[in-house]
């Protein structure tokens, strides 16, 4: 009974992730990658995602602060992050790239930097529901191989 | 999936290789996944000079994965030495960039196909398709 409502429960918040459109097929492709003897390789492929873009965005962050911007440099680091956000499949992530770098290609400052401040948002807001689904994925992944017979 | 991986190995032997170019752990840790899941052996390297230099050790590979946008030594350079070398292997460029003229220099550089990132299952298998009818 208990299993049943934990994967009512991941099935529920997966589905919301494309609902929202936080997510996109790229996720589910990394979802078709799992089997037996790699049963965690969105998690294992979402830990690294998080562990690059928290450093990389901190970078950022410094980065703008700077007088003047080096927005060559900014640029490079945004294409970085864009190509990792699209491999995992972070559609609001990857969106909010796209319309900072467009600022930043411009020039704009100010706007460049409200644009920056919502990628970190969609990127922490991203961080922030995958990693319950992910704990509540390994209860149920624990869950079953109890329920195996031995 | 497993299925798939047979239907594939089945119809060449021996087994295929691949060489991962990228200098993303992100793409290199799925890229590797996708051809293992092919049943393809596969090794990775960072960058386009890793690319090379692997070449200069005297390995070879069927395949290679070549993302465009590296430090130290970019895909389109790295493409360009590796048939100056003489490298006769399937050179599939793998990038997010989405102006033409770079593609275009992409591909000028020697590549035999082109794919625009995020890898997917049927990109690699349509790129290993074209790999078999080159043959």
């Amino acid at each position: 009974m208990e299993s049943r409502t934990l994967r009512q429960q991941i099935i529920s918040m997966r589905q919301s992730f494309f609902d929202e459109e936080i997510l996109d097929g790229q996720f589910t492709q990394l979802e078709q990658l799992e089997d037996r003897d790699n049963p965690n390789f969105v998690e294992e492929v979402l830990t690294l995602y998080f562990r690059d873009s928290t450093a990389l965005l901190a970078t950022l962050e410094q980065a703008m602060e700077t007088v003047p911007i080096d927005f060559p440099k900014v640029d490079k680091m945004l294409h970085q992050l864009k190509g990792s956000s699209a491999s995992v499949g972070a559609n609001k992530v990857r969106n909010e790239i796209n319309k900072t770098r467009e600022l930043c290609q411009e020039t704009k400052v100010e706007g460049a930097k409200a644009a920056f401040q919502e990628l970190r948002k969609e990127h922490d807001t991203l961080k922030a529901k995958l990693e319950p689904y992910f704990h509540q994925l390994r209860q149920a992944g624990s869950a079953e191989s109890a329920m195996r017979p031995r | 999936m497993a299925q798939s991986r047979h239907a594939v190995t089945k119809e060449q032997s021996p087994k295929i290789t691949a060489l991962v170019v990228d200098d993303n752990m992100v793409n290199r840790t799925i890229h590797q996944r996708l051809l293992d899941n092919l049943g393809i052996e596969n090794e990775v390297v960072c960058n386009g000079k890793e690319a090379v230099d692997v070449h200069c050790s005297g390995k070879n590979f069927d395949l290679i994965l070549m993302d465009m946008d590296m430090p130290i030594m970019n895909g389109i350079e790295a493409t360009r030495r590796l048939r100056e070398m003489g490298i006769r292997s399937m050179i599939a460029g793998v990038s997010t960039r989405a102006m033409e003229q770079e593609i275009q220099a992409f591909k000028e550089a020697g590549l035999d196909d082109y794919q625009e990132k995020p890898l997917t299952m049927s990109k690699l298998t349509s790129i290993i398709r074209k790999m078999n009818h080159n043959d």
